[in-house]
């Protein structure tokens, strides 16, 4: 009996996260129609995907997603390439200062993006970096670095340094140790930073929508829209939106609780 | 000298992107056409959203998260306690971690727009007997309500996470041992569980309220102006009004906030030294 109603609060609360979701889905796939259908049906009647279709067929959506998955994937790039060396600094030596860096890079949590993208705009007019998806992304590469430098030097940390040591025996550089020995063993955690930093960027709104205005990033045409845009549109964007992330939150599940559980230190 | 050589590109970036926005846009605030001056602060206080900004933002944080810790708290025991399918249900939960607060708002709207899903079920419960307006400034308390309900829907998620790594590193040998001398599950909760966790609730306290302040897009998608909150206000002054000065000010005002909060969790729910594990 007890039992019972514990597994009902676990099912309760799946649904409750599930099926807000599946909500948006029917009023993104019902199209213009349902919209104005009340009281509306609970299940999908001829479902299609027009209104998706028809949304990424609108004038500058494509564009937009285009936009945003190159400034998320510069993102990626970018806190990988910056993250990785000095999360393996932090996993590997003992520097005076170690300790410092770690608090500076948890301070930056602390700190919104809006302080942080309001004064970029005009130094990005001037460095002609405005408008592009290089520029927003080097804004997101800050705020998806503080996790690729923690996690990363977790990730270091579970590998021996005995087979790092084995390796420089066998005549390898350090340079090439790391790269051969430990890479490798670290990878599925790297995937999981970049797919971290991915998702950070094709998410944020304010620095997108404040540091572009033709180039617009999905969120930020979407935030622009709202006003203006007929609802099934709005629902066929937030729904384009969830989609990808669903799978991604799915890919780096393992990960997630690393990622906390060191950050917490 | 390597490590240094291996931490330098990524501190010189954050550097450069964190400290030099921080001070331009603190320079940018107290500056009108190159001069010192208040004036960007007394337009921002003057302004007719200013108060109401303020007041819903603290509104919608007092009460979405408080409300979000309990519930995580709830559901990581609950994960306790799962023997088959805990990764699935996990992962489930977690799912809001990965969804814009924008998309989430768009989420919440199409439930409770006056044609959506909410009035639906409360027609068939027979409660209403058409679309009702919960969304609209004449409804300010429904409003209110609304966002709290979407707030607490996205980002329960993101305490969860940070509980259950918590959770999963506290020692096990407590729990037994209070088991033994017969101590109820209620017990054991407030008596061993909560306490050993403390560090992790300030870190996710801290975290989710510096970032609840920041909330704006799921309040854009939901309420348009009709909910001023501070940092909807920056973005209106920046982006609609061109005036970089005032938001400025508006940031200022949220950096003040987030670290007044982060402060006083450090005080508040600090642990002394002879308790640290």
């Amino acid at each position: 009996m007890k039992r019972q109603l514990y597994l009902t609060g676990v099912l309760a609360l799946c649904a409750w996260t599930l099926v807000p979701i599946y909500f948006l889905a029917l009023g993104a796939l019902g199209g213009r129609d349902l919209v104005n259908t009340f009281p509306k049906p609970f299940w999908p009647g001829s479902a299609s995907f027009t209104t998706i279709r028809d949304f990424l067929a609108i004038d500058g959506v494509a564009a937009a997603t285009l936009v945003s998955v190159e400034t998320a994937c510069l993102t990626m790039l970018f806190a990988l390439l910056l993250g990785l060396p000095a999360g393996y600094a932090l996993a590997r030596f003992s520097f005076p200062g170690s300790g410092l860096f770690r608090l500076l890079i948890l301070l930056t949590r602390a700190f919104p993006v809006a302080i942080l993208a309001l004064p970029l705009t005009v130094g990005f007019i001037r460095l002609g970096l405005y408008d592009t998806p290089l520029g927003v992304s080097l804004l997101h590469t800050a705020l998806a670095l503080p996790f690729a430098v923690l996690v990363s030097s977790s990730l270091f940390q579970a590998v021996p340094r005995e087979l790092e040591e084995a390796a420089w025996v066998f005549g390898c550089s350090k340079f090439e140790a790391a790269r051969r020995v430990v890479l490798p063993l670290a990878l599925p955690g790297i995937a999981a930073i970049a797919i971290f930093a991915f998702v950070i960027s094709w998410n944020e709104v304010f620095a997108g929508a404040v540091l572009t205005v033709r180039h617009r990033t999905l969120t930020a045409y979407l935030l622009t829209v709202l006003s203006e845009s007929p609802l099934h549109v709005q629902f066929a964007g937030g729904f384009v939106l969830i989609l990808p992330t669903i799978a991604f939150i799915y890919a780096v599940r393992k990960h997630l609780f690393a990622m906390w559980g060191i950050s917490n230190r | 000298m390597a490590p240094l050589l291996l931490i330098a590109p990524c501190l010189l970036f954050l550097g450069v992107l964190f400290l030099i926005p921080l001070v331009q846009t603190i320079a940018l605030a107290f500056q009108v056409h190159g001069a010192w001056s208040l004036e960007n602060f007394n337009t921002m206080s003057g302004d007719l959203n200013f108060h109401d900004a303020i007041v819903d933002t603290f509104a919608i944080v007092a009460i979405a998260v408080p409300l979000q810790l309990v519930l995580a708290l709830a559901m990581a025991m609950m994960l306790r306690g799962l023997r088959r399918g805990r990764d699935i249900v996990l992962w489930i939960w977690s799912i809001p971690l990965g969804i814009s607060d924008l998309a989430a708002g768009l989420v919440w709207l199409a439930i409770l727009t006056d044609q959506g899903f909410l009035n639906t079920i409360l027609f068939h419960l027979g409660v209403v007997s058409g679309p009702v307006s919960w969304l609209s400034y004449e409804t300010p308390t429904a409003l209110l309500i609304g966002i709290a309900v979407a707030e607490l829907w996205r980002a329960t998620a993101i305490v969860l996470v940070i509980l259950v790594s918590g959770v999963q590193m506290l020692p096990k040998e407590y729990n037994e041992a209070a088991d033994v001398f017969g101590a109820s599950p209620w017990t054991r909760f407030t008596r061993i569980t909560l306490p050993l966790l403390k560090p992790t609730i300030q870190t996710a306290l801290i975290l989710r309220t510096v970032l609840a302040f920041e909330m704006f897009a799921i309040v854009q998608a939901i309420g348009g102006r009709n909910f001023p909150v501070i940092v909807g206000e920056a973005f209106t002054w920046q982006y609609t009004n061109q005036d970089f000065g005032v938001a400025a000010a508006y940031a200022v005002v949220i950096m003040l906030i987030s670290l007044g909060a982060t402060l006083v969790y450090l005080r508040v729910l600090r642990t002394p030294r002879e308790q640290l594990g």
